[in-house]
């Protein structure tokens, strides 16, 4: 390498390098110290529930790790009392996916356009905390009768589970608009629409982001108590056929299914918060991932 | 002939929040001609910012009338700049699309609407900077990217409001400059508030001082020093230290009322 040779590193460099090789190295053992415990407490909880129930508890009722490992092992290879774990899987995260793209949607929207519109804002805000303050879950029941067994009903559910906490945001943050940006944006020659597309919506999204996030698990618990409720395929299906048949290492199993699918959705949607939100300050987004 | 800008008995009154009103100016005539650099100062919180507000359009005024190129203002006027006190350009923007969106906004096609951006950020000293976010640049280069959004709409009226009074004391004396040198042959009117009397004589030619609240014009003092101007050299020429004193003992009655009543209040 001709260029290393005709500029050789001083040795004040060298030392900073050294420095910086030493905080990464620490930062790596940080890391490993971290997930190592994060392990070891997996195990603490884990082993001592199978101890537990394999000695003193009753794994009829408590069942314990081993079996509700087994069962999965089941799902996985044998298939459900329900058919294949694949169809009731890819049922639940569709329901969802779609509650939740429709209800954060229409959210969205109307959340805006009431966060600008002050007169709809103050003549309706008494009906939608009403309509908030109704125990959604119990609609699950009601869609079944509207909608039938099929998707539909289930889509509802997640739907209006979704919708209230993005509206409630995307209003916050549609009103929470930096006056002198709208004003700049005005005098430099927006129209109203321009305002609203260039202004209002980029500064809400940080609003709205963060509601997506508990939004996902809400259409996920929606698609689940409506499949609860009832239905011919789905996770929430299968937990209530486990508990039909007292089979708890079953209710257990679907649990750990519907986890894995929010934390999946939580990977996915903190990526998308990343890449729409790179233009904050470091520490912020920093702070963000963290939580 | 009509001067560019015109307000006369230009009245404003906001609701105080406590179910009254607060009169922000009063009675306010005042002339600007076209290419004039005209500054307005006054006690902190006097309602300087109102003046500004009214010629922009953003504002109504309560009573009286303003004018821009001899039409009553109604909505925002062409050929008005803008740079307002707090940073106003947008932070998920980069700099070239934050200095961009005027001209877009305009109606102007995206490729010369990028041309013209980076033409006026090379202008302002921040080549290479195109693709920074605001959070990543310092104080003054903030303010030289509100320049360059600014002026890249090529105003006939800039309206400035304390735009430099965040900066620490050297950044504010290398914008000034800067902002005289964009100035320079651009033909713009400018009207520039801000309560620092001696930023005021070392960039206008003329000083409108306002009186405590409510703000009425209380007198105009011509500032006949030459141009071009170098504004850290001029503070200590026996020209500026003449007119500083002389504009002083008018301002400081005004500036003595306004703590009065500061201290009043508090």
């Amino acid at each position: 390498m001709p260029l290393e040779t005709a500029t050789p590193v001083p040795a004040a460099a060298a030392g900073e390098h050294d420095d910086l090789a030493a905080v990464r190295a620490a930062r790596r053992r940080h890391r490993a110290t971290v997930w190592g415990l994060r392990v070891l407490v997996l195990i603490v909880v884990f082993g001592s529930w199978e101890l537990l129930s394999t000695y003193y508890i009753d794994p009829f009722y408590y069942s314990k790790p081993s079996l509700i490992a087994q069962r999965l092992g089941e799902w996985f290879t044998d298939g459900t009392s329900k058919g294949s774990i694949w169809v009731n899987l890819s049922a639940t995260l569709q329901e969802a996916i779609y509650g939740f793209a429709l209800g954060s949607v229409l959210g969205v929207v109307l959340g805006i356009l009431f966060g600008r519109a002050r007169l709809l804002a103050e003549v309706l805000s008494p009906f939608i905390q009403a309509l908030n303050a109704v125990p959604r879950i119990v609609l699950a029941a009601l869609f079944i009768i509207w909608f039938g067994l099929g998707m539909e009903s289930k889509i509802a559910t997640a739907l209006v589970l979704v919708f209230f906490p993005v509206f409630f945001n995307a209003f916050q943050g549609a009103r929470e608009v930096d006056r002198t940006f709208v004003d700049n944006a005005r005098i430099l020659g927006a129209s109203r629409f321009q305002v609203l597309t260039s202004i209002v919506v980029p500064s809400a999204t940080s609003w709205i982001l963060a509601s997506l996030h508990t939004a996902f698990g809400f259409a996920l618990i929606g698609a689940i108590v409506g499949e609860y409720a009832g239905a011919d395929k789905g996770i929430g299906l299968l937990i209530s056929t486990a508990q039909g048949t007292f089979d708890a290492a079953g209710i257990y199993a679907g649990m750990i299914l519907s986890t894995a699918l929010a934390l999946l959705a939580e990977v996915i949607l903190g990526a998308l918060e990343r890449r729409l939100l790179r233009w904050r300050p470091p520490s912020q987004s920093a702070g963000a991932i963290g939580i | 002939m009509t001067p560019l800008v015109q307000l006369r008995q230009a009245t404003k009154r906001f609701p105080n929040g406590r179910g009254g009103l607060h009169t922000a100016i009063r009675d306010v005539d005042l002339d600007i001609g076209a290419g004039e650099f005209v500054a307005v100062v006054g006690p902190t919180g006097c309602g300087k910012s109102t003046t500004l507000s009214l010629i922009s359009g953003l504002q109504p005024p309560s009573a009286g009338t303003v004018t821009v190129g001899g039409d009553q203002v109604q909505g925002i006027p062409g050929g008005v700049g803008y740079m307002f006190q707090s940073d106003a350009m947008l932070p998920w923007r980069s700099v070239l699309a934050n200095v961009a969106a005027g001209p877009v906004w305009r109606g102007l096609g995206k490729d010369e609407a990028r041309r013209r951006a980076r033409d006026w950020i090379a202008r302002v000293g921040l080549d290479g900077f195109e693709n920074y976010y605001m959070h990543q640049l310092s104080g003054g280069m903030r303010k030289r990217v509100a320049l360059a959004q600014t002026l890249v709409n090529e105003p006939s009226i800039l309206l400035m409001d304390e735009p430099f009074s965040a900066l620490d004391v050297q950044t504010r004396a290398l914008m000034q400059q800067e902002l005289l040198r964009l100035w320079a042959g651009s033909g713009a009117a400018v009207v520039f508030v801000t309560h620092d009397l001696e930023e005021a004589i070392v960039l206008a030619d003329r000083v409108v001082v306002m009186t405590a609240s409510p703000a009425r014009v209380k007198a105009t003092f011509d500032v006949r020093l030459t141009r071009p101007r170098e504004v850290e050299d001029l503070r200590t020429t026996t020209g500026f230290i003449e007119i500083y004193r002389e504009i002083w003992s008018s301002l400081s009655a005004e500036v003595d009322i306004a703590r009065k009543g500061q201290t009043r209040a508090a």
